[in-house]
């Protein structure tokens, strides 16, 4: 025991030393991968930087409600916004009529938002010398923000994406509800992933895949279950090897339980939404700030690329609130320590070494 | 010697180096949920089979990862898998983009599967006749996604199973199968996964806390040793449960509550 653990690796990679990338909307993370955003700034913040280029999310649908689209629609606004190509796929009969609902991005200069959280932070009362530490922090994470575009955006929900994201840019839009089978599609998205070859050295652009309810009933292929997860795992495969980011929401009520788990474990970055009943009691009791919450939003796995350390976060449900009523952010639950308290003391005394931001990183 | 023991090796009986014939003839299995991936087992033992000691040979099947993810993972445990490639020690196989194509059924799925097949045989053949004795493992990533290859038909994916198994029995290999246990939980009686777990000498098996995943605690491990190698004195199955922790280059492996 004692001699794994003085057994500590020394070269450890420190993030802020990495170049940051040229290529507006791509950073650098640990272990040699690269992030691209998913349009929400805190989910980036969960994930530790945001989705990795090559791995595959997917999003568990809630089936009543319709709030996998708002991070369809963040992933898929970002990745206009930042010029890079997209595929979006849905069941529905003309898809690119859901560009027309794309939000549009807040401009810095009226970002107000954020002057809010500082504006918060004022309470405080941050001594004047450690006030360009706070500002710095900020700055890491937006990325450049003078000039060239950022790496995340705030999105406003109510105002649809100006025009010229959506002209003259390699956006591909597909039914799925015609085609009886998934061939197709799959050479669809390999023609769209072939663009985007893998290079070590030098990335030019990412590219974006969307599927909107991928088994949903109306498409035909819907009860051919063997299919769906064989096209997924050549679509992760495809992915894996280019520069792009999948990302499939399902409702997993649809397929049988050994199937979604199946998926489940196809996915690199699993997430889940669920919608809040309006009026529970309970809940409201239960979690401050109920009034606010739109959903629920739950991280099952973070994907982990080339590395075998597992991602903990201190807390894998989050609230989806919709700030001003226009941009969607991810608050931790506070909540009566019910199952919180247990989990801790479980392990053992003293032995909770930082936190696990720290963990993740540190080796 | 800065090869420490470990809880795990402890429990796969590893602990008398590396010529113990124990390893040999062996099929482990590794199961793992959603919550928590054993994949860091396989990694550990394909440290193991590699170590500079050893001569033996690993037959690596990867349906869940491409080469640069387990190359850069052995290289921070201080393993370069290019060069073990390179001296041919390592044979990775790429089936990530397996496909057996369900237009002409039976015949062409169970095709890929014994062109895969005779991929390993030929690899374990040519070791056999040239390396002498050293020792062979036979390592799949992923048996549910082989399922997937073979496009749902697990009656394939048991006989080819059961193929490699008259592999330990020829050439005295081992094999180490990777599935994902939770998969089954919901399914009435899989066929696959019962006789996995009766033909398995060792079960390894992963899960998280019943109190969720902290930062210093990723998960426990259960594992079963049914010992029948050891001798007719032993015959009581032997299962050993710990706690781990993965870090980038090791991981710690500690009983419960002994950590301070």
């Amino acid at each position: 025991m004692a001699a794994t653990k003085t057994r500590s690796s020394s070269f450890s990679r420190n993030i802020s030393v990495a170049p940051t990338s040229q290529v507006p909307g791509l950073k650098y993370g640990p272990n040699g991968t690269i992030f691209v955003s998913s349009g929400i700034p805190d989910l980036d913040k969960i994930l530790g930087g945001g989705f990795s280029l090559g791995s595959l999310v997917m999003v568990m649908e809630d089936t009543e409600a319709p709030h996998h689209m708002l991070l369809l629609r963040n992933f898929m606004s970002q990745g206009l916004v930042h010029n890079q190509p997209l595929l979006y796929a849905s069941p529905s009969r003309e898809p690119r009529a859901f560009l027309g609902t794309l939000p549009n991005p807040i401009l810095s200069k009226d970002d107000k938002s954020r002057e809010h959280d500082i504006e918060q932070e004022k309470g405080l009362r941050i001594a004047w010398q450690y006030r360009k530490y706070f500002g710095e922090h900020q700055q890491n994470f937006e990325g450049q923000k003078d000039g060239k575009p950022e790496y995340c955006n705030d999105f406003d929900l109510r105002k649809p994406l100006e025009r010229h994201f959506l002209s003259g840019q390699h956006i591909d839009c597909i039914s799925l509800q015609g085609s009886q089978n998934l061939a197709t599609f799959r050479d669809r998205c390999s023609a769209f992933l072939a663009q985007l070859p893998r290079f070590d050295g030098n990335i030019t652009s990412a590219g974006r895949i969307t599927i909107q309810s991928f088994c949903a009933p109306q498409c035909e292929y819907s009860n051919m279950e063997w299919e769906m997860l064989s096209f997924i795992r050549s679509l992760k495969s495809m992915v894996r090897s280019s520069n792009a980011v999948a990302v499939i929401t399902f409702p997993p009520s649809l397929v049988s339980p050994s199937i979604a788990k199946r998926w489940q474990h196809l996915a690199d970055t699993l997430l889940s939404v669920r919608a809040i009943p309006d009026e529970d009691k309970e809940l409201a009791n239960l979690l401050t700030g109920y009034q606010d919450m739109v959903g629920l939003l739950n991280v099952h796995k973070v994907a982990r690329l080339n590395t075998q350390v597992p991602v903990i976060l201190e807390a894998t449900t989050f609230s989806m609130k919709l700030k001003k009523r226009r941009s969607l952010v991810l608050e931790c639950l506070n909540q009566a320590p019910i199952d919180g308290s247990s989990g801790s003391s479980y392990g053992t005394s003293g032995g909770c070494s930082g936190s696990s931001k720290t963990g993740r990183l540190d080796f | 010697m800065d090869r420490s023991l470990n809880l795990l090796d402890e429990a796969l009986g590893l602990d008398n180096g590396d010529s113990n014939p124990s390893e040999t003839r062996l099929l482990l299995l590794i199961e793992d949920c959603v919550e928590t991936s054993a994949s860091f087992v396989l990694h550990h033992l394909i440290k193991r089979s590699l170590s500079p000691h050893s001569s033996a040979l690993v037959v690596f099947v990867a349906f869940a990862q491409p080469f640069s993810h387990y190359d850069r993972i052995l290289r921070k445990m201080g393993c370069n898998l290019v060069v073990q490639r390179d001296n041919k020690r390592f044979l990775f196989l790429d089936m990530l983009t397996l496909e057996c194509p369900d237009g002409d059924g039976e015949k062409t799925c169970k095709g890929g599967l014994l062109d895969l097949y005779g991929k390993i045989q030929k690899a374990v053949e040519v070791s056999v006749l040239t390396g002498g004795t050293r020792s062979i493992t036979i390592m799949i990533d992923d048996i549910s996604l082989m399922e997937v290859a073979a496009n749902g038909s697990s009656n394939h994916v048991l006989d080819f199973l059961h193929y490699c198994q008259t592999l330990t029995t020829e050439f005295g290999c081992s094999l180490v199968f990777l599935n994902h246990k939770d998969i089954y939980s919901s399914m009435e009686r899989s066929t696959l996964i019962l006789q996995m777990e009766y033909l398995a000498e060792v079960i390894i098996r992963a899960e998280p806390l019943a109190t969720g995943l902290a930062p210093d605690v990723h998960g426990q491990l259960t594992v079963m040793n049914k010992g029948i190698c050891d001798g007719p004195q032993t015959l009581q199955t032997k299962m050993c449960n710990f706690h781990f922790r993965i870090k980038e280059n090791c991981v710690e492996y500690f009983y419960p509550g002994s950590r301070t």
